[in-house]
């Protein structure tokens, strides 16, 4: 069992940043993201696009404001649950909250954040009817270990980086790789397109565009595929996995069962006071809640955080009185033993 | 002055909305269609008009000069579900005077 004090779900710039403000009341953070790595739509959908309106910076870049987040709130050493989906919440006799993700984590906080965004990334399915008949089966979205596609026939699709990444990968660790794509054109670097092109010439790998694959075969798992190119007629290839790499589309998922006011796809919370939801010691903050005058903006989840901060704090430290005090002033103490302060104007006679 | 068009825009439900859309305002077309709310909020305009998600995506039924395609979007909708060849990104769309009469049809959500 993870213990903290602020469980936040969510390391996107919102949840990030609660960990410093978080920190600055002595509070330690978890966060839990089904993204492999912190950033959420800043690392996932557009890293290496500018953004303008965070304060200070006239021009960051999303991946690199992620870095920045990370390296301000370093010092209060966050942990971190990623790759993993919170899925359920108990409330315990003690008040606190007990969330067990996915793979079956367990955290333990006084407080839960919900920082999601628009929800967890979940794989994007192409529309095979019979396609949740074979996950598990032959069918993955994900690929978790290169190693089950040891020596067999691997059939992936898609255009995009992840499709291009693990065609080079499995070439190297299937029997047979083949590669359909909608379009001749594909999407991720140039490199990437380069060393497919190369397989492809060498024979490495089968390439089959402009096509789309149309039906999945198989009684007990998949044995073969059917894929027309241009809508021609059908052709079936044998293969033991069949690999849609799409992409990711945000889903609000399991939250949305936690007993929460849901509207609009988001959360609702009380007006603008805490950001605190229906059920006492769950707050939302950041483009996943709603309230009158809402803007989903990166500087207002970082305000909301910082609110949410100090409602949490009253409720792991009943009874105690919380002074506003400027990091200018007292400086920051970090957990790990760090200390960041203004250096002191030196006081020396002129003689 | 403000120069509104009319726009016909069937929804997922298959509701057909005859709206005002102002040129005035550097609108795309999937923010007319959040502007009037035809959609759930959160449903449409995730990645925020980037063509980075197919949230957008509509089938476009009249036969306007629309913007080309650009890379970004056709990487997009090569993708994308539900795709038809009269599939666009509805925020690729910048709505000016010359697409009065415009006839779009939302795909279904993802």
């Amino acid at each position: 069992m993870i213990k903290t004090d602020i469980l936040i779900i969510g390391a996107g710039p919102t949840g990030l940043f609660a960990v410093f403000e978080a920190g600055l009341l002595k509070l330690k953070c978890h966060l839990i993201d089904a993204l492999a790595e912190p950033g959420g739509q800043c690392s996932e959908i557009y890293p290496k696009k500018p953004i303008y309106d965070i304060p200070g910076y006239p021009e960051i870049l999303a991946g690199d404001l992620t870095k920045k987040l990370l390296e301000q709130s370093k010092q209060f050493e966050p942990g971190f649950t990623l790759g993993e989906r919170a899925e359920t919440i108990e409330k315990q006799v003690d008040g606190s909250f007990v969330v067990t993700t996915n793979k079956g984590t367990k955290h333990s906080a006084p407080v839960v954040a919900i920082a999601g965004g628009l929800g967890s990334f979940e794989p994007r399915k192409p529309a095979i009817k019979n396609l949740s008949d074979y996950e598990d089966r032959g069918v993955a979205y994900i690929i978790k270990d290169p190693e089950v596609y040891r020596n067999k026939r691997v059939v992936i699709a898609g255009g995009g980086d992840s499709a291009l990444d693990w065609t080079i990968f499995l070439s190297e660790v299937a029997s047979n790789v083949t590669l359909i794509h909608r379009r001749t054109e594909f999407r991720g670097a140039l490199d990437s397109v380069e060393k497919v092109q190369a397989l492809k010439d060498n024979g490495n790998i089968d390439l089959i565009t402009p096509a789309e694959v149309k039906g999945l075969y198989g009684k007990s798992k998949l044995d073969s595929i059917s894929y027309s190119v241009l809508n021609e007629q059908e052709k079936h290839i044998k293969t033991d996995a069949f690999i849609p790499l799409f992409g990711l589309s945000p889903k609000l998922g399991p939250i949305s069962n936690w007993g929460l006011e849901i509207d609009k796809n988001a959360i609702k919370v009380n007006n603008s006071l805490d950001y605190q939801t229906n059920i006492p010691g769950i707050f939302a903050i950041g483009d996943v809640n709603i309230y009158p005058g809402k803007l989903k903006l990166i500087l207002c989840g970082f305000h909301e955080a910082t609110l949410m901060c100090q409602a949490a704090y009253k409720i792991i430290n009943p009874g105690k009185r919380l002074v506003l005090r400027y990091t200018t002033v007292t400086g920051i103490d970090g957990f790990d033993g760090t200390r960041k302060e203004a250096t002191k104007s030196v006081v020396k006679s002129i003689d | 002055m403000s120069l509104d068009i009319c726009i016909k825009i069937t929804d997922r439900q298959g509701i057909l909305h005859t709206i005002d859309a102002p040129t005035d305002m550097a609108l795309n077309l999937m923010e007319v269609v959040r502007l009037y709310e035809l959609v759930p909020e959160g449903t449409i305009g995730i990645c925020g008009g980037m063509a980075m998600c197919a949230s957008c995506q509509c089938y476009v039924q009249s036969s306007h000069l629309l913007p080309e395609i650009t890379a970004d979007e056709e990487a997009m909708l090569s993708e994308a579900v539900n795709v038809k060849p009269n599939s666009r990104l509805g925020c690729q769309i910048q709505i000016n005077t010359e697409m009065d009469g415009l006839e779009v049809e939302l795909a279904p959500e993802e």
